[in-house]
């Protein structure tokens, strides 16, 4: 694990109960500095409450979550850290340039980073559109552009490649990377393992847990597998075992 | 609370409203039609009609405005958008503001259009201005649309939203003196009336009406109106949470 300086994002102790059950049990991970930190499990396991709590706007019952050095949701954070849900939240009755110009002024982003964010997403085109006339992959590409705007150094997104061509999706994942390299920190919710490849580092989470938290080469390694599916399930069945013992 | 995100929400609103102008035609159009019906409906009773005339004027923006903002609102908390403007820095105010200034602006429009059918074509007479007349009307709008961002924290669904309506609207009006004065009312229904909002909007365009001029009266119905307008919003910024469970 990396030392507590150099990650963007801290979570000790992280408690987080729901509807009187605990969806997250005691959790401590550090999201590096400038990396693409893939967040991955399946439906259910808790990974959008944990990227919930990283954004600040989850109750939680106990421990502390840090990003750049604030507790998560505090003001000063609110724009440097841009958070992408898993449902796109835009507006459907406006056009994506209403929907950009928008979050652009809510953000204090100039309006000239608009074009910009629209060719990241592969939007070019369409910006006239009326939102609830794209198709969902477009939608999500439209709220996935409204979190780039003011260019934020944290980058916080729930399941964005859901639903994308895989060109598209490839693309995105170049760009996500080109980020990391600027130095912005990226921390990524998949349930497809064919994604975990692209992350510089792997938060492998089950049932409120997190089960590893390493670089994708070492989690091979250390498991003896050749492909992350595989990986994953070797964790899941060594972690069993230990409950058993 | 940052002027230039409360002006960029009620600019964002009005894109919407422009979206929709089946909604526009009937918040402009349905007043008059109603002030009409109302007109032939006391067809050998004018002096009830021209009585009741102005304070309706101020009723059917209220119920109005009390119905759309409840729904727009809650639209913007089950769609997302509310969940990811609560991690910019869009204040609870800039979101309350921005609403109140683009509806209270469609208020006073629909208030205007209503009371120009009125005194232009019913023969609507009163002791007091138009002018003066509009402007209370106005403030019947803006007091319904901001209990109706409060209400809209109570609903689950459009169909709660919907039912709010007659639960709150309907006794208000029915207490309010428009129907059968309050002094022939049970005792205990005119304390009941006495607290509720709308007795005072109502008052004040009665008044106007009866004597024509601006009185400390008129001035004390205006000042209640005016004061539950500013604490419903007030209430309502309670019931905005970043955080949730």
């Amino acid at each position: 694990m990396p030392a507590a300086s150099d990650s963007a994002i801290q979570v000790r102790r992280l408690s987080v109960d729901r509807g009187g059950t605990r969806v997250l049990h005691a959790l401590d991970l550090d999201v590096p500095a400038g990396s693409v930190t893939g967040l991955l499990g399946p439906s259910g396991c808790g990974k959008t409450t944990l990227m919930r709590a990283v954004v600040g706007v989850q109750i939680v019952r106990s421990g502390e979550v840090t990003v750049l050095g604030r507790p998560a949701g505090a003001p000063e954070l609110r724009d440097r850290v841009g958070y992408v849900t898993q449902a796109p939240a835009v507006y459907g009755d406006l056009t994506v340039k209403e929907n950009l110009l928008y979050f652009a002024r809510v953000l204090g982003a100039p309006a000239g980073r608009i074009p910009q964010a629209i060719a990241t997403v592969g939007l070019g085109g369409f910006e006239g559109r009326i939102v609830h006339r794209l198709s969902g992959g477009q939608l999500a590409r439209v709220s996935l552009a409204t979190a780039l705007l003011n260019e934020p150094p944290v980058l916080v997104l729930d399941e964005p490649t859901v639903g994308l061509d895989p060109v598209l999706r490839e693309e995105l994942w170049q760009t996500f990377d080109g980020l990391a390299g600027q130095g912005v920190t990226l921390l990524v919710s998949s349930h497809v393992m064919d994604e975990a490849a692209r992350c510089h580092q792997l938060l492998l989470m089950r049932d409120g847990r997190i089960l590893a938290s390493e670089t994708p080469e070492a989690l091979l390694e250390r498991t003896g597998t050749t492909d992350l599916s595989q990986a994953f399930l070797a964790v899941i069945h060594a972690q069993e075992e230990e409950r058993v013992r | 609370m940052t002027p230039r995100i409360t002006v960029a929400t009620a600019v964002r609103v009005f894109w919407q409203l422009r979206r929709d102008p089946r909604t526009i035609a009937l918040l402009l159009v349905v007043p008059p039609v109603l002030m009409t019906l109302l007109r032939y409906i006391l067809n050998g009773q004018s002096e009830t009609f021209n009585r009741i005339a102005a304070p309706m004027l101020g009723m059917f923006p209220f119920i109005i405005m009390f119905l759309v903002t409840s729904i727009t609102m809650l639209r913007e908390r089950t769609s997302g958008t509310l969940e990811r403007l609560m991690t910019t820095p869009l204040g609870k105010l800039d979101l309350l503001l921005g609403y109140g200034i683009a509806f209270g602006v469609m208020g006073v429009l629909q208030s205007t259009v209503a009371a120009l059918v009125a005194f232009g074509l019913l023969d609507v007479h009163t002791q007091a201005s138009a002018g003066l007349v509009i402007l209370l009307a106005a403030g019947n709008a803006v007091l319904g649309m901001a209990l109706g961002l409060f209400v809209s924290a109570f609903a689950r669904s459009e169909f709660q939203a919907v039912q709010f309506m007659p639960a709150m609207v309907f006794p208000q009006m029915l207490l309010s003196g428009l129907f059968v004065p309050r002094d022939d009312m049970a005792r205990a229904l005119q304390w009941l009336a006495d607290v509720l909002p709308l007795t005072y909007a109502y008052d004040a365009l009665a008044r106007v009406e009866a004597s024509g001029s601006f009185d400390s009266r008129v001035a004390r119905d205006l000042a209640v109106t005016i004061g539950v307008t500013l604490l419903a919003l007030a209430l309502g910024a309670l019931t905005l949470r970043r955080r949730t469970a």
